[in-house]
């Protein structure tokens, strides 16, 4: 057993802190935001100049490794700082995808182009009454002759906006849950018959509902062997739960320091408001908790980098979301309520964690199901 | 003991549900109940029908307009108000400052303000908090200084909500920095068109400037606009506290929205061809919020039942208030889980009046994550859950 990072993993983490504190500050986030995009394409480049985008993917692809400890180490700094660039819907989720699923020529055309920062892609998998389960699947993909025809409604599409290629998962055969049968179709995001509802999310990712209609993609679009697709697109969403588990680390870090030092500050009844017990408490309890969220996340990336089979590993990322999302309820809502009226101002970052983390308690499965899924693994 | 109402009880709730039902105007109905924001005109037009009853006051004294019911009457309207998704009257006018004047002002201050406060003709705001005091109110710093017969106000007010809406504010402001803090404070009624107000509006996290900082720079007041005596306006704030508390626990307003929230788990499918009531993880947490409203009515009920024997309500009334926000964060965080995926867009627009764009799918969910952050300050406004537990240990329980 090791829990030192090695060198390049601080390295790695050394670069992605300087970052965030140097450049990545409160108000030039708020700036990137407010943007036409949602998000910085400078920002964006000078992670693929540094190296970033190549971390999650392998080293036989051309990646920095693919670990899912390395995903870690960039995402809990990104968290610390809010970062909203797409690392996850098109670097996660994609890549994983096309990491899995994708033939050498596909691999070939898409993942380099990533790597470099001059492709944006999204992965149109949640439905409207899909909830968590990716198999409930009821977009249609119908042959016909050497093309494929799509039909459907994905919402939720993370990156939606900004992609240019949009990997669709849809049902090329079986009932609306069943495991076998769904097929992931890279699809140009212009395609005809394509049409986005597009909208900001309350954490300020950008998001979109996207409409199918007759869309025709020809048959080597095809991501993968035809309905074999749900192990892959499970994996790249464990992933992606377990990256946003990591960024949910950082925030909470964030927002405990926050909390700490302002409870040093703030003053009523003549003394730091950090001088109450019961305030103390109420903030060794936050500290725990992050500790906790912290561990279990370090646990299931651990666990997703060794030999452990397909179902531990799975097992491994269910506990930590569910664990995770029980520390963002208590460390955002306390974080907040010891900051008192501020913290629900536009004004303050406290807020902005508040948001984020929150969304991630129900992205990609709220606690509920991820204690769920685990009990049943 | 006895918890069934009276047969001339029930034919007054009757009254009531007839009455909402004739007199809710239905588009306000539809705005309600489909989340779509409600504007200043809303409030108004239904207060003035309230008034119009002769409903619109029924904790004032008789003399003032006041319905004169029993205290059971009081909560069958309260109710069935909330039930039906009535809005009570804005609390500033009613609620807050109405005690205050016909408690401690003189007769011509009743005579020029009481009238207009119930028939919605003026709308009221409240200055109180200070950027430097929240839970410690007392320390607050805005001062006003006599100089003939006027106040000269200065300083900083905040939290004002609606401020952006009101005719006049009612302050609390410091008029002798001598003595002990509580000792110095006085209650001023203000003109918000004084010269030297200004309202910059602060938006709050679901993106709405629902509140705002009030800015007094030399703004000359009329001494006839003090309330009772000058430095006692700690003790008239504190009765003005009490009232406020009057449904305080929103116990209609929770059971609203738990039926609601049971028909929407009902009918949100889970993923797997069953519906998330059939989750018994879901179904167990509906059903403990459901158990902890139902007991937080008794609570409430029974220190009604202490004054309509001739009590006063006691401090206990803390416990409404901490039970009662928490019920309703809780009940907001279960609406999220109903929404999943749907609770993440953010699209304002869609919830107000005239929205003919398209809507994200299930557009209605899209609210519940921007309602559970703006709720976050129900823990934090009206005396904190904090202070609200530190006055049962120092009041109630004597430590």
């Amino acid at each position: 057993m090791d829990f030192s990072y090695s060198d390049e993993q601080q390295m790695l983490q050394d670069s992605v802190q300087k970052f965030v504190m140097s450049q990545y500050d409160f108000d030039t986030r708020r700036k990137y935001l407010e943007s036409e995009k949602g998000f910085s394409d400078e920002a964006w480049n000078l992670f693929a100049e540094l190296g970033w985008l190549t971390v999650p993917f392998k080293e036989e692809d051309g990646g920095f490794g693919g670990s899912a400890v390395d995903l870690m180490v960039v995402m809990e700094e990104f968290g610390k700082g809010m970062v909203v660039e797409p690392f996850i819907p098109t670097g996660v989720i994609s890549g994983g995808l096309i990491t899995d699923l994708g033939s050498a020529e596909q691999k070939e055309a898409l993942i380099g182009a990533i790597m470099e920062g001059s492709l944006q892609l999204a992965t149109a998998y949640a439905e409207a009454d899909s909830r968590y389960n990716l198999a409930a699947v009821g977009t249609t993909a119908t042959k016909s002759g050497d093309e494929y025809v799509l039909n459907g409604t994905k919402i939720q599409v993370l990156n939606g906006p900004a992609a240019d290629k949009l990997l669709v998962v849809a049902r090329t055969s079986g009932g609306q849950f069943d495991r076998d049968g769904i097929s992931v179709f890279i699809v140009d995001a212009t395609a005809t018959g394509i049409s986005k509802r597009e909208y900001t999310n309350v954490d300020g990712h950008r998001a979109a509902e996207i409409h199918l209609k007759d869309v025709k993609v020809a048959a080597s679009e095809l991501l993968g062997a035809e309905g074999a697709a749900l192990p892959a697109l499970e994996a790249a969403i464990d992933r992606a739960t377990l990256a946003v588990g990591a960024e949910a680390v950082g925030a909470m870090d964030s927002l405990l320091k926050k909390t700490v030092e302002y409870a040093k500050t703030r003053k009523q009844f003549g003394v730091a408001i950090g001088t109450f017990q019961a305030l103390q408490h109420r903030m060794s309890e936050m500290f725990i908790e992050c500790q906790l969220a912290r561990s279990i996340v370090i646990m299931a990336a651990m666990k997703l980098d060794s030999s452990a089979s397909v179902q531990e590993k799975a097992k491994a990322v269910s506990a930590a979301k569910s664990r995770v999302g029980r520390a963002i309820r208590k460390v955002g809502q306390e974080a907040v309520q010891i900051h008192g009226g501020i913290a629900v101002t536009d004004e303050l970052d406290v807020g902005h964690y508040f948001k984020r983390v929150t969304t991630i308690e129900h992205l990609f499965g709220n606690t509920d199901f991820h204690t769920l899924r685990y009990a049943r693994l | 003991m006895n918890a069934d109402f009276t047969a001339e009880e029930l034919e007054f709730q009757k009254e009531v549900r007839q009455f909402l039902e004739a007199e809710f105007p239905k588009d306000i109905k539809h705005k309600v109940d489909n989340g779509i924001r409600l504007e200043k005109d809303d409030y108004v037009r239904w207060q003035k029908i309230l008034y119009k009853k002769g409903w619109v006051a029924p904790n004032w004294p008789v003399e003032y307009g006041g319905t004169g019911w029993n205290p059971t009457q009081k909560y069958i309207f309260a109710m069935e108000m909330g039930l039906y998704g009535a809005m009570e009257p804005v609390a500033f006018g009613m609620k807050m400052v109405a005690p205050v004047i016909y408690s401690f002002g003189n007769e011509e201050q009743k005579k020029r303000f009481l009238p207009d406060i119930l028939a919605s003709n003026v709308w009221w705001c409240q200055g109180y908090s200070e950027p430097n005091a929240g839970s410690d109110l007392a320390s607050l710093k805005t001062t006003a200084v006599r100089d003939g017969d006027h106040y000269v106000v200065n300083g900083t007010k905040t939290w004002t909500t609606l401020g952006q809406h009101a005719d006049w504010i009612f302050c609390l402001v410091r008029t002798d920095s001598t003595v002990k803090k509580q000792e110095g404070i006085s209650f001023l009624l203000i003109d918000m068109k004084t010269p030297g107000i200004k309202v910059s509006p602060i938006v709050l996290l679901d993106g709405e400037p629902e509140v705002n900082e009030v800015h007094f720079d030399n703004v000359r007041v009329p001494a006839e606009n003090l309330i009772g005596e000058e430095n006692k306006g700690w003790t008239y704030a504190k009765v003005l506290l009490t009232h406020e508390r009057t449904n305080i626990a929103q116990v209609p307003n929770s059971k609203l929205k738990l039926r609601k929230l049971h028909h929407l788990a009902a009918n949100t499918p889970d993923g797997n061809g069953g519906t998330l009531l059939d989750d018994p993880m879901f179904a167990r947490k509906l059903a403990e919020v459901d158990i902890q409203v139902l007991a937080l009515e008794y609570a409430e009920l029974r220190p009604l039942a202490a004054v309509s024997v001739g009590k006063a309500p006691g401090p206990e009334s803390s416990i409404l208030k901490i039970v009662g926000t928490e019920a309703t964060q809780f009940i907001d965080e279960l609406y999220m889980e109903v929404a999943a995926y749907h609770c993440m867009p953010h699209v304002p627009e869609q919830f107000t009046e005239g929205f003919e764009g398209e809507r994200v799918a299930k557009g209605t969910l899209a609210s519940s994550a921007n309602v559970y952050f703006n709720n976050r300050k129900k823990s934090i406004y009206g005396g904190s859950n904090e202070v609200q537990k530190n006055i049962i240990s120092k009041a109630v329980l004597g430590l």
